[in-house]
């Protein structure tokens, strides 16, 4: 089993840093735009770019934590999942909410994380963000922001650090050829 | 992470941690525009309700449809069992007709058990009280509760180290107590009930347990909580008390003794209430009283067994 690191800590920041600009850009006019972190790397990981958008928009961009675990379809079949906190910190209704995660794979997080967000209002608009996107989409689900795009192979397991939880900033891909 | 809940005997401390932690997520998602979860979506759970039960019956199926599952409800009462259906007959019953999930009540001690480990059916099941052996989810929403007041939003990942819980009346048939001093003391708390003589247990050794017959002097102590269970007039074939009225006054929380309890020491009750009886009714509706709390927790904590016993793969 090998190891390679793909993003360095220096190419994490940098790509949280671009995202961050793609994602003022994107929605420049939104009045209230709000950034929601799939826990717990997503969680974050819109923290960091909330920070980063508050500065680079000059107003203040809201970051929370939405859980997807009670909305999965693929709970059977494994261990029971342990459920995390859930914070929103603006009403929903009409906002332009930002779904944030560390690595879009099967997307199927990504739809439990869409209906969750309806449980809470109907946003005006759903955008998605992710540091990685390594493929092998199982839904029609398509990023808006991106911070690296890494074709994987489905055997192999693509991993994103960030200092917060893990000491250190480093996407890492494992295993594969056997 | 289990197949079952049929006891908090042998509960540990994590366990217990994590399983109200989930209770806190599912208490949240009952704040929000739509309650209604698809978690459970294509799940059958049975109410298997042989003894009568209004509260933790409309509890269990207000906590199951919330997380989309199908109910069926099943009263002894108008069923088969009244002619006669044994408790196998009824389960194998439940299992040709699809149930994932059965909660059941049952005046027999250990019919929960049997029910999990006859083969009878493959569903998970949950223990909603047997006979005067135990009750899991009261005491799990209690347990819930106790750290609720303690802690509020800050609650999660913590247990109740230190907590002095003091539980009073007919210790001998309640399940709330027995399915309490496994769960509270596993939680780090202590326990000490008090009864009169002839409503503690004969053996309680093996239990983590101080006991007495005085009330006042457990008042008098300053504990965190007071938990009054109800006296159980059906359960009691033999006179245990004199009279009404002398169990009032010896082991009833009167306003009196409720007034020299601290000021943040809560009162707690499992419902439904004897007012005038254990607990006065001044007391039951003063603001140290958590009964409302208790019943509106109890959605919540049923939401997380549901989910922790049917949710994920099942071993059966």
């Amino acid at each position: 089993m090998t190891l390679r690191t793909l993003l360095q800590a220096d190419d994490v920041r940098r790509a949280i840093t671009r995202m961050a600009h793609e994602l003022v850009e994107h929605d420049p006019d939104a009045e209230r735009l709000v950034l929601l972190g799939i826990p717990t790397r997503g969680a974050v990981l819109a923290q960091r770019l909330a920070a980063q958008m508050t500065r680079i928009a000059g107003r203040e961009v809201p970051a929370g934590v939405l859980d997807t675990t009670l909305y999965r379809d693929d709970l059977a079949g494994q261990p029971t999942r342990p459920t995390r906190r859930t914070e929103i910190p603006v009403d929903l209704d009409g906002a332009t909410v930002v779904l944030v995660d560390d690595v879009l794979y099967s997307g199927r997080t990504v739809r439990a994380a869409l209906d969750a967000v309806t449980a809470f209002g109907r946003p005006a608009v759903v955008r998605l963000a992710v540091l990685v996107d390594r493929g092998h989409r199982e839904l029609p689900i398509r990023p808006d922001s991106v911070g690296r795009n890494l074709p994987s192979a489905k055997t192999e397991r693509v991993r994103v650090t960030l200092t917060e939880v893990d000491g250190d900033d480093a996407v890492t891909i494992e295993g594969g050829e056997q | 992470m289990s197949d079952h809940l049929l006891s908090t005997k042998g509960f540990t401390r994590d366990r217990a941690v994590a399983l109200l932690d989930v209770a806190e997520d599912m208490a949240d998602t009952q704040r929000r525009q739509v309650k209604k979860l698809p978690t459970l979506r294509g799940t059958t759970i049975v109410n298997l309700f042989f003894e009568d039960s209004t509260r933790t019956r409309i509890s269990f199926e207000a906590a199951a449809k919330r997380l989309s599952a199908d109910v069926i409800t099943f009263s002894a009462k108008g069923s088969s069992v009244s002619k006669g259906e044994s408790l196998q007959d009824t389960a194998q019953t439940l299992q040709a007709m699809g149930a994932d999930g059965i909660v059941i009540r049952h005046s027999s001690s250990g019919a929960a058990h049997t029910l999990a480990t006859s083969g009878w059916t493959r569903a998970g099941v949950v223990n909603a009280g047997d006979g005067t052996h135990e009750h899991p989810t009261q005491a799990l929403l209690d347990a819930f509760t106790i750290r609720k007041r303690r802690h509020g939003d800050d609650s999660r990942g913590r247990d109740l180290d230190g907590l002095r819980v003091v539980i009073v009346g007919d210790i001998l048939h309640s399940r709330v107590a027995r399915s309490n001093v496994w769960l509270l003391t596993a939680l780090g708390a202590s326990v000490h009930l008090v009864a009169p003589p002839t409503l503690l247990p004969t053996h309680t050794e093996g239990w983590p347990v101080t006991t007495g017959i005085d009330l006042d002097a457990a008042v008098d102590d300053g504990p965190d909580a007071v938990m009054m269970l109800r006296v159980q007039r059906e359960r009691m074939t033999e006179a245990f008390f004199p009279t009404a009225k002398e169990y009032a006054s010896l082991y009833g929380l009167s306003v009196a003794r409720a007034d020299r309890l601290p000021a943040t020491s809560l009162v707690m009750h499992p419902g439904p209430m004897n007012r005038g009886l254990e607990i006065a009714g001044a007391v039951a509706d003063s603001p140290r009283s958590t009964v409302l709390e208790q019943v509106q927790n109890g959605i919540g904590v049923r939401m997380a067994v549901l989910y922790d016993v049917l949710a994920g793969d099942r071993a059966a």
